[in-house]
């Protein structure tokens, strides 16, 4: 774990208008760190996020990923976007292509694979979140949790360095978040680097090495899921974990 | 001569129509050919127009909206008349038929390009992030995630709007051009004898009926299964 960091960023501010999303916000993420991000609605996590494959510009800091400056103008973020791969919170599946179609299309376009090597590639991937009999399923007919696992399979069919989850099981029904969450624990134990922004308490729990608690913009308090769970510091992380812990 | 029998002497007139049939399928094959172009280079430059316009460049888009705003509010036989007698003045002279057929494109890349623009702003967000997340760049994720969507949504009302101006392709009677209509009128004159718009009117069935049950297909054909 003495490597250099495969996220680091830092000062991160965002303004959107005249609101100012985050105020100054470090995240740095070790290779092989599972990394959760909480936080009540509003905080900035997803922000955050966002501002880390740049789908967000962020307004002032740095963001240094696997080596690659993400906001040097000079720096091709098509390219560096290959290494960082991205599940929403509402799958985003193209609903006009099959889930094996969903995962080879960048396998295609942006690794220029050839079609039967895409394939075979984007069936691995999709063996790995155990839905290589629903290959040629759209989306359309398939579960919430099956469209995630194949949200998840399009991004790891990249080989990304890093995984980001936005809120993965939030738009689910409560009996498929189990197989979305055993997907993502696999990953974890495959080595991958992932930041996870999520009230999963149960997965954060077993499968977090760190957990940072955003407010208002801000990193309020980050440490260990038995610190921040069991004996957080802070008034407002104690006020939002008994909240969640009510659910 | 009962009434029945003025009545088919008028509209229903055997030898005119034999004598008439000739230059209405000349007219016919014109009519074709003048919507084909029509259909082509209109939709062409409609989608032109809606891709540019989803690059988001301000001046140009306020352009592209002032031009489509024009020739929808216009109607296209003024169009088309302006073309044809308007632009000798400033020392260009189209024929009636290329007057029609850039005319009418105008008219239909106009309409296409809302129908297509609305198509484009209708795909979520999510499907740009998503495809964006990947390493997609701009351009292929307009290609293959989000025109696929756009026209699928597009099709049934663009194929009113193509049939409604392809069916316009009438006005370029008045300039002169002996499509179905003007081929049937100038009939009418020779032979005094209207059987020559009968004739005409089911040349414009024979080729738009297709047109129709094709439109009709293409929508159930593409009703979007979510």
């Amino acid at each position: 774990m003495t490597s250099r960091p495969i996220v680091e960023a830092r000062g991160v501010h965002k303004h959107f208008g005249t609101l100012h999303v985050l105020k100054g916000v470090d995240l740095v993420v070790a290779e092989r760190e599972l990394v959760f991000v909480i936080g009540p609605s509003g905080s900035g996590k997803s922000t955050l996020l966002r501002c880390l494959n740049r789908l967000e510009e962020p307004s002032a800091g740095s963001i240094v990923v696997d080596g690659i400056d993400l906001l040097d103008r000079r720096t091709d973020i098509n390219k560096a976007r290959r290494r960082i791969g991205m599940v929403f919170q509402g799958f985003n599946l193209y609903p006009h292509m099959t889930a094996l179609g969903n995962v080879t299309l960048a396998l295609r376009k942006v690794l220029g694979l050839p079609r039967a090597e895409a394939e075979a590639r984007g069936r691995v991937a999709l063996e790995r979140v155990h839905l290589s009999d629903r290959a040629d399923h759209y989306p359309s007919q398939l579960s919430g949790g099956q469209q995630q696992r194949v949200a998840i399979a399009r991004a790891i069919a990249l080989e990304p360095r890093v995984m980001l989850f936005d809120e993965p099981t939030s738009a689910l029904d409560p009996e498929l978040v189990g197989g979305v969450l055993a997907v993502m624990r696999e990953l974890r134990e495959d080595g991958m680097t992932m930041v996870v922004v999520s009230h999963e308490m149960g997965f954060a729990r077993a499968a977090a090495d760190r957990v940072l608690f955003m407010d208002d913009g801000l990193v309020v308090e980050e440490g260990t899921p038995e610190q921040i769970f069991g004996a957080p510091r802070h008034e407002r992380t104690r006020a939002f974990i008994s909240q969640i812990e009510r659910h | 001569m009962t009434a029945w029998e003025r009545f088919a002497d008028s509209f229903l007139n055997a030898r005119v129509a034999a004598e008439y049939l000739p230059k209405i399928v000349d007219g016919f094959r014109l009519t074709v050919v003048l919507a084909l172009l029509i259909v082509v280079s209109g939709l062409a430059a409609g989608l032109l127009l809606a891709l540019v316009r989803s690059l988001g460049v301000r001046p140009l888009n306020w352009l592209i909206i002032f031009v489509v705003d024009l020739f929808r509010a216009l109607p296209p036989l003024v169009v088309i008349v302006l073309l044809f007698f308007g632009l000798p003045a400033a020392g260009m002279q189209l024929s009636g038929f290329a007057s029609t057929w850039l005319a009418l494109s105008l008219v239909l890349m106009a309409f296409a390009e809302e129908i297509f623009w609305a198509g484009i702003t209708s795909v979520p967000k999510g499907q740009w992030e998503a495809a964006r997340s990947t390493g997609l760049t701009f351009v292929q994720t307009l290609r293959f995630v989000v025109l696929p969507q756009a026209i699928r949504l597009t099709i049934p009302p663009l194929t009113n709007r193509t049939i409604a101006i392809t069916k316009g392709t009438a006005l370029a009677s008045v300039v002169a051009v002996q499509e179905i209509l003007g081929a049937a009128h100038a009939g009418v004159s020779f032979s005094f004898n209207p059987t020559p718009l009968t004739l005409g009117a089911l040349a414009y069935l024979v080729l738009f009926i297709p047109v129709v049950v094709f439109g009709r297909w293409v929508e159930t054909r593409f009703a979007w299964r979510r």
